[in-house]
């Protein structure tokens, strides 16, 4: 909201400069966002009277004139239209600058000294363009400065409201939350009751319960509406970012901004025999000042007539019962329209006015006569009118209700950690115009004003204690608690961690979007159906991810594509997938590895990774349970090169290969290998148990089988560790060559066996009966022969 | 005897001047071997009259020591000059780079998020998390949001149904801490939040901390306490910080707290939109009726809460000025926070 210092001063005298008013409002609660200084971009420029006008000898489109300007009266050319004698204007003394830039110099115009020129509004920046000079009301003193007369020095001051804080959405508003922090008296706008010259009055109803529970009507006829807006109103509403329409229009404006009571006009002409506050039927239509016609819905409340809706309550009048320039007679309406049947209307209809913004707030219930008396008033100073009497129907029983709130002394001091003297707490309360009757000693019952819609409770008055007590008036108090040692389990490793080890293994942490595009989710997971967002950002953001292989991907694609030739980008976070009517959420970490094994180097090879390379960091990863990789084919996956991660248990926890080539061409991305596994799985640790170390030496024996190709690692180890039995420490395999002097389709696998005993040397009868025994049982179960 | 002091001079001669090892071994060889020329005057020693034998046999003893102890005394020097050599030929360099894997990084919201929660669980804070898709209820009524709240439009909400929504905070966590715990509880709980919303400066996800206590002696000055020692620790320096009134429905009294700016310790900035100050978190005793829709009574319990961007703490205390750069995934920007 956009507030003049200028006006805001008009209702308070507080002496403190504009930084420290600033400062006080924002510490207050309404946070100061901007202040923006108001300047006039013209110097020189006083008011001045055209006391006779004559022809110029030379020339027919000027004018030569004699201006007053209070202490002189100058000879001044003039070529505007619309000069004549009587009028006031603006007068640019000699040495004077304009908006333009123009520097008024004393200068002969076809041949007669000019000692000044007379000014339009657009020559003194008051207006993009105009038509003719300005023309000043007849009141307007001469000589005065036009920047003083027109308050051009201002602050304008940009105020954030939180949504608890309707009542400050006006200048009154604010002003008595300063008046309240400086302990200063208000001065409020005139509030007269104009006297009805005519009897003319219109028949309201309400029907909408206590969606609508009081409304003022007044009808003003034979209003001249060919009087302008008065400068001062309109500089006031340019100020607060409100567009002058017109007199009418601007005087509802105005006492919205000034009072916080949104108002509306209607051309009485139009209104077919009383009004209705009813809730609109189904099918009904209005074309609203917008000129959008929209249809209306059955929970959105009206103003009709006998005939049809007139306006959308509290949000935004008709187009057909509007005040326009042909209008004669007019009906002012000030309601107060409930917060619970304004909220989200304007936003259902895709609209967001100053009036929904406050009502949806809550506007002062006991407002609605004040404004429309101040509306008339206005109106009458300005122009010519004929008020009728106004019709006010209030359902008391519906409107809102400030009960008494119960507040406790020591309940302050808990919430807050703050002493605070009794008297004073009262005096806050009653500057912020709350009723407060002592109940008992430290006890009290407080009514708060009919402005305020956020206090309901204890709390809030406790808040409205501390707000004007000073939030920086409490003292800061380190908590104190009980020294606990809580319960940590060995079982489980922390997420950082694994976190640190995949970064110590050369990956970078990536942090990806939850959403993503259908399409790709589409590739990655066909058989699994995401759940969807209703109102996505974008397409391509539209589903929950099931993998996060998908931001993976699109990640290592954008780096590979600013010439990152090598990408290692890991990534932990949920996964989301639709069970029925459920959504289940399971936390992962993945990794996509693109490019050469290691960074390029001096001494090494560059190689590109292979699946192998990713497999070592998984093993890593999985070392403290004890993971098996079962080829088992993924849609995401090369069908060759892809292993199904299963647990001990037999539980599946993650996928690891590289991308399926298909995938890689319809994403445009280069070769690259993936893993997820999910998060549990990596974090469980099993705790070490000790096992006895043998003090007799181990015996090493390597034997090379050579087998069909398809013949896995895990089951030549397994069967030799089968057939080894006990004395077997450890079996690794150290060699697997294809190639000359190995049959196609066949392989050759070297292994090292490790035996050794706990209560002796092994001979080496003993050895050789083991190897034996392995190479026999390779052989039965795999038809291996021995390779030289 | 000339002849021997002849022999002692050469050999002590071709000793200075043998260049290795090898050279010097056959100079012991040919002086002092089994047929070397020194061993060879013993045996001459047999021609000499029996009474000048003890003093030519002393004499050559002495010759063969000399001889000895010059041997000895160069192969040191050979031996050190060896080593020397080999130790030069050996020589690499060291400023060429170390081989192998380079190390990665964590990502700095993650760091950002783990500095927090170690600072929290240092003063006996324990981590919470909950469920990113949540229901209106979690996230919006419970705390005290109801349907057609202006709050509500503030939030930018992403639905997933009516009644469900991609969590717009991380306020949802306290509801159900306190659902399924007793006071008093310290928790910690950090996590992805989404809102409906992407320009300069917001992403459609970030992250949010939450924390909270709940427990018989809280108040606001509690809370001030606590944030105060949280941001100086954070930061890592004494920062002037106030609170200011405002307003969350879940909280009452509410408050914004703003730190001087440290980017221009407070003397005014872009970054601070030359206020000198900085909003960066939101804080209040938790709402009455939030105690009630969980359950906890209000006159035996109190509660302080806060919530804050890890974007914006991150970006603050590493000088990042695009909000963006945190999902772009850029490697380039990643491994700076290695």
């Amino acid at each position: 909201m956009l507030v003049s210092e200028n006006w805001l001063r008009e209702l308070i005298v507080a002496d403190i400069d504009t930084e420290d008013l600033a400062h006080q409002i924002t510490m207050a609660g309404l946070e100061v966002e901007a202040i923006e200084e108001l300047k006039p971009e013209f110097s020189k420029v006083v008011i001045g009277l055209v006391e006779s006008t004559d022809t110029h000898p030379n020339a027919d489109k000027l004018k030569l004139t004699k201006v007053n300007i209070g202490d002189q009266v100058l000879d001044i050319v003039c070529g505007a239209s619309n000069v004549a004698a009587g009028i006031k204007v603006p007068v640019a003394l000699v040495g004077a600058k304009l908006a333009n830039g123009m520097k008024i110099k004393k200068a002969k115009v076809r041949g007669e000294v000019s000692f000044g020129m007379l000014c339009a509004e657009a020559e003194l920046g008051l207006a993009v363009e105009s038509d003719g000079l300005m023309l000043l009301p007849a009141e307007a003193q001469i000589g005065q400065g036009l920047a003083d007369y027109l308050q051009l020095n201002d602050h304008i001051i940009e105020v954030s409201l939180t949504p608890n804080r309707g009542d400050c959405l006006s200048v009154l508003g604010v002003a008595r939350d300063i008046a309240v922090l400086n302990k200063v008296d208000l001065t409020p706008p005139p509030s007269k009751a104009v006297y009805a010259t005519i009897e003319d009055q219109i028949d309201v109803q309400l029907n909408a319960g206590d969606a609508c529970s009081r409304y003022c009507g007044r009808i003003v006829r034979d209003v001249d509406l060919s009087k302008p807006t008065p400068i001062w109103m309109s500089e006031r509403l340019r100020r607060a970012g409100v567009r002058s329409l017109n007199l009418v229009v601007d005087i509802t404006n105005y006492v919205m901004l000034e009072l916080g009571q949104p108002m509306h006009a209607f051309d009485l002409d139009k209104l077919d025999n009383g009004i209705q506050v009813r809730f609109a039927r189904q099918g009904e239509k209005i074309t609203l000042l917008n000129d959008e016609e929209v249809e209306l819905s059955i929970d959105t409340m009206v103003i009709a007539d006998k005939a049809k809706p007139l306006a959308i309550a509290g949000v935004m009048g008709g187009l057909d019962s509007s005040v326009q320039a042909g209008t004669h007679h007019i009906f002012f309406e000030s309601a107060f329209f409930h917060p619970d049947a304004i909220a989200g209307r304007a936003r259902q209809y895709a609209l967001h006015t100053d009036s929904s913004h406050r009502f949806e707030r809550g506007v002062d219930f006991e407002l609605a006569r004040q404004a429309i008396e101040r509306a008339t008033s206005l109106l009458l100073d300005i122009t010519e009118g004929k008020p009728g009497p106004i019709t006010e129907v209030v359902n008391e029983h519906d409107l809102p209700q400030r009960k008494p709130i119960s507040l406790r002394l020591r309940q302050i001091e808990r919430l807050l950690g703050l002493n605070l003297a009794p008297d004073e707490i009262v005096n806050i309360l009653c500057r912020l115009g709350m009723d407060v009757a002592v109940e008992q000693d430290g006890e009290w019952s407080v009514t708060p004003p009919s402005y305020r819609f956020d206090i309901e409770i204890e709390a809030d008055l406790i808040e409205e204690i501390a707000r004007i007590h000073g939030y920086h008036h409490i003292a800061p108090v380190v908590m104190k608690g009980a020294l606990e040692i809580k319960p940590q389990t060995e079982t489980k490793i922390s997420k950082r961690q694994m976190s640190q080890l995949l970064a110590d293994r050369g990956y970078q942490e990536a942090i990806t979007y939850s959403f993503i595009a259908p399409n790709i989710q589409a590739l990655i997971n066909p058989e699994l159906s995401p759940v969807e967002l209703v109102n996505p950002i974008s397409a391509d953001m539209a589903v929950m991810r099931t993998s996060l292989w998908p931001g993976l991907i699109q990640a290592a694609s954008r780096n590979l594509a600013r010439q990152q030739e090598r990408v290692r980008l890991f990534e932990s976070g949920a996964c989301y997938f639709k069970e029925g009517a459920y959504r289940r959420e399971q936390k992962r970490v993945a990794g996509i590895v693109s490019g050469s094994t290691l960074p390029e180097q001096w001494g090494t090879k560059t190689t590109l990774h292979d699946f192998y390379d990713v497999k070592s960091d998984l093993e890593a990863l999985l070392s403290g349970s004890k993971a098996r990789f079962v080829a088992d084919g993924h849609p995401a996956l090369h069908p060759g090169q892809s292993a199904r991660v299963v647990a001990i248990s037999g539980e599946t926890i993650g996928w690891l290969g590289s991308l399926h080539p298909q995938l890689l061409q319809q994403l445009d991305i280069k070769a690259a290998t993936v893993f997820e596994l999910k998060l549990d799985a990596v974090l469980a640790h099993d705790i070490a148990s000790f096992e006895p170390l043998s003090r007799f030496p181990a015996n090493r024996r390597d034997i090379a089988v050579i087998v069909d190709q398809d013949i896995s690692a895990d089951a030549l180890l397994d069967c030799a560790r089968n057939a080894a039995g006990e004395l077997l420490k450890q079996v690794d395999i150290f060699d697997v060559y294809q190639g000359e002097a190995i049959d196609l389709g066949r392989k050759s696998v070297a292994m090292g066996l490790t035996l050794q005993d706990f209560s002796r040397t092994l001979t080496d009868a003993d050895i050789e009966r083991v190897v034996a025994d392995v190479v026999s049982a390779l052989t039965n179960q795999f038809s291996a022969s021995l390779r030289d | 005897m000339q002849e021997l002091d002849k022999l002692v001079a050469s050999a002590k001669q071709a000793i200075e001047q043998s260049q290795d090892l090898k050279e010097l071994e056959q100079l012991r060889i040919d002086y002092l071997g089994k047929k070397g020329s020194i061993t060879a005057q013993l045996k001459q020693l047999g021609k000499l009259p029996a009474e000048e034998r003890p003093a030519a046999g002393e004499k050559i003893n002495i010759a063969k020591q000399t001889v000895h102890a010059g041997l000895e005394q160069r192969k040191t020097i050979l031996k050190t000059l060896e080593l020397e050599r080999k130790l030069a030929s050996e020589t690499i360099d060291v400023t060429l780079p170390g081989r192998g894997q380079h190390g990665g990084s964590l990502h700095p919201v993650t760091q950002t998020i783990e500095r927090i929660v170690s600072l929290f669980a240092s003063a006996g804070f324990e981590v919470a998390e909950g469920p990113e898709i949540e229901d209106e209820q979690h996230n919006f009524e419970a705390l005290n949001i109801p349907a057609n709240h202006p709050a509500r439009a503030m939030h930018d909400t992403f639905y997933v149904d009516e009644n469900t929504v991609l969590r717009t905070h991380t306020s949802p966590v306290q509801i159900r801490v306190m659902e399924n715990n007793k006071p008093p509880l310290r928790i910690i709980a950090p996590g992805r939040v989404y809102r409906c919303d992407s320009d300069l400066t917001h992403t459609p996800m970030f992250h949010q901390i939450e924390g909270f206590v709940v427990d018989k002696d809280v108040s606001f000055a509690h809370l001030k306490g606590l944030l105060d020692q949280f941001l100086c620790a954070f930061f890592e320096k004494e920062l002037p910080l106030r609170f200011r009134p405002s307003y969350f429905p879940f909280t009452e009294p509410s408050a914004e707290v703003d730190i001087a700016c440290v980017i221009c310790e407070g003397k005014g900035c872009r970054v601070c939109s030359h206020t000198g100050w900085l909003e960066i978190m939101g804080c209040g005793m938790i709402h009455p009726n939030v105690f009630n829709a969980t359950g906890i009574d209000n006159d035996e319990y109190a509660g302080l809460a806060f919530g804050l961007g890890v974007e914006r703490m991150a970006m603050l205390r590493y000088g990042v000025n695009d909000l963006r750069l945190f999902f772009e995934n850029d490697v380039r920007f990643l491994q700076q926070f290695a």
